[in-house]
């Protein structure tokens, strides 16, 4: 089922800060859309719009057949019925409710018994077997976030709306939890929208994304799409990495990882928790640029390429280098000068190992 | 001691306890959650009894309610007495005396209540009434008690609001503090010692329960 949703919301606030929102989207059955932006940008609020606990000054949300907001026509759809599931940052579990309790916390409308079921259900799907009984404050962190999962998706809404889902967990459980998500987001099959600062969120999560800056969308597209060719500088300084290509691991031994990329084999450090599909992201602030024919360096990569763009930024120069892939590298404009670095120079990118980060990809999608 | 200014004390404390969590719930939560810019208004207007000299509220309730008010003649025609210097009346006039005891501890309680846990219930489809039940009342409990306790207690220790209010009728208003007067007026001190010792300890008794309670519901609800 593809869901239509139209976005045309404003609100303003207090502070001045002015939100404008305008999105059209379709989002297929197990889409995961991403919210991504610094805090501040107003992401957190067009999710609240969307689930009904805030409310724009003017404008519209609809929802499929259903209009959620219309200030025209003075329609407020309450919460309760717009049939979404809503998972706040911290997950605000009910501190007096078990976990049953809080998974069938809004299940009341349902006979006994399909409601014991559909518990039971949702807490095999997260697998929370033999935690029924305890209170949150007894669970960890991840557990926690299972359980406000659950809770979520208990009554079958028809879109999940996560508010960062990840950032109140440590970094380790981050890391591991953050593939559970993905794969439980796609066997759920129904479109989520996730809000998260997190770029390493936004691409192991997201299908599609809109960037949000100062109460703004500045730009859709898919992850991939966004981070490696951002529409303008200020996009391109909120997502922070300048090259994401996909790849899928050759070989991994002493603590490397050889990863296909286009022709070349790059290496990076392992991360064990990285499956065999993955983004390869690299700062261009990490990538040495040389002619041809100098000697070697201590870095582990050495890839060909030719210049296909320069654009200047102050003292510093962005130079695109095809390599395969588009593979962006930040140099000093002494530097350009000194290697005569015009368009279709051919030049080779070296990147140590450790320069090239790593992000989990199922190839689900 | 004067059992029957006991009984009386104790039947109107109790009901103007019972009535207060009633009337008090409704307006301590509209005054936690509501954002109206005129909110203090409301605010300042139960407070009013903590600060105004009982006489004072005393007297304005004693003319609110008599016969020459359309509330007291409306009820004088649909009971066939009059209000004042009746148990009604006196519980009238404990009711509006003791309203802060109540809504202030309820509001407060409810306000510390976390928003986002509210914003959740609904969003699970459940409405502001259910929500209410589930969530604010169990998670304010401590603060419930309290208001439902100190407008008990409250009410047992009046004495100028019943004076101007109820009178000084045996077994309908006498209640114990104007037993204690008229002892003392009798220089009966013996017999006044005796009810004021037993107010006192029942006093005491019920502000221990009162901080109890706080301890123990803090320590089985930690704020995370």
């Amino acid at each position: 089922m593809a869901a239509e949703m139209i976005i045309d919301i404003r609100r303003s606030f207090p502070s001045g800060f002015v939100m404008e929102i305008k999105l059209g989207l379709t989002l297929e059955a197990s889409t995961v859309l991403v919210l991504f932006g610094p805090s501040g940008s107003g992401k957190t609020t067009l999710l609240r719009c969307l689930a009904g606990l805030d409310w724009p000054d003017a404008g519209h949300i609809k929802f499929v057949s259903r209009t959620w907001v219309d200030t025209a026509a003075q329609l407020r759809v309450p919460p309760q019925d717009r049939e979404v599931g809503y998972m706040a940052q911290d997950y605000a579990l009910f501190p007096h409710y078990s976990v049953k309790g809080n998974i069938g916390f809004g299940l009341g409308g349902l006979p006994m018994d399909q409601r014991e079921r559909r518990i039971a259900e949702v807490v095999r799907l997260l697998q929370l077997q033999g935690l029924e009984q305890r209170k949150p404050r007894e669970l960890s962190g991840g557990q926690q976030q299972r359980v406000a999962l659950a809770r979520a998706i208990a009554r079958r809404p028809l879109m999940l709306l996560l508010d960062e889902p990840l950032s109140a967990l440590d970094a380790p459980t981050r890391l591991r939890l953050r593939g559970e998500l993905r794969s439980l987001l796609k066997e759920l099959s129904l479109p989520s929208i996730i809000v998260t600062h997190d770029w390493e969120d936004a691409l192991a999560l997201g299908d599609r994304m809109a960037v949000i800056a100062g109460g703004r969308v500045l730009q859709t597209g898919t992850p991939q799409e966004v981070f490696s060719r951002p529409i303008d500088a200020e996009v391109a300084k909120i997502v922070g990495v300048d090259t994401v290509v996909q790849g899928h691991v050759l070989d991994r031994s002493n603590g490397l990882a050889t990863i296909a990329v286009a022709q070349h084999g790059i290496k990076a450090v392992d991360v064990e928790s990285v499956g065999r599909d993955v983004f390869v992201c690299i700062r261009a602030e990490d990538v040495v640029l040389e002619r041809v024919g100098t000697g070697t360096t201590s870095a582990r990569n050495h890839l060909n390429g030719t210049v296909e763009e320069i654009c200047f930024s102050g003292p510093f120069a962005c130079v695109v280098v095809d390599c395969g892939f588009r593979l962006a590298a930040m140099v000093t404009n002494a530097a350009l000068e000194d290697l005569r670095l015009q368009v279709g120079t051919p030049v080779v990118a070296a990147i140590k190992a450790g320069a090239v980060h790593l992000v989990r990809r199922d190839a689900a999608s | 001691m004067n059992w029957t200014a006991i009984w009386v004390t104790v039947k109107l404390a109790g009901l103007t306890a019972a009535a207060l969590l009633v009337i008090g719930m409704p307006i301590a939560y509209w005054l936690a959650f509501s954002n109206r810019r005129w909110k203090f208004l409301i605010e300042s207007v139960v407070a009013l009894p903590l600060v105004l000299p009982p006489t004072v509220l005393g007297f304005y309730i004693l003319v609110a309610i008599g016969p020459h008010s359309p509330l007291g003649r409306w009820y004088a025609e649909l009971v066939g007495h009059p209000l004042p210097f009746t148990f009604e009346g006196l519980l009238i006039a404990s009711i509006l005396y003791s309203l802060p005891f109540a809504v202030q501890p309820f509001a407060s309680a409810f306000d510390q209540v976390d928003r986002r846990l509210l914003e959740a219930s609904w969003t699970l489809g459940v409405s502001k009434f259910g929500t209410f039940f589930k969530l604010v009342v169990p998670l304010s409990a401590a603060g419930v008690i309290t208001g439902v306790v100190l407008s008990f207690a409250h009410t047992l220790g009046e004495f100028g609001v019943v004076l101007m209010v109820g009178g000084n009728i045996e077994g309908v208003t006498r209640t114990v503090s104007i037993d204690i007067y008229d002892e003392v007026q009798a220089l009966n001190y013996a017999a006044a010692g005796r009810t004021s010792l037993f107010l006192l300890v029942t006093s005491y008794l019920i502000l221990l329960l009162v901080y109890a309670v706080n301890r123990k519901a803090w320590a089985a609800w930690p704020q995370k």
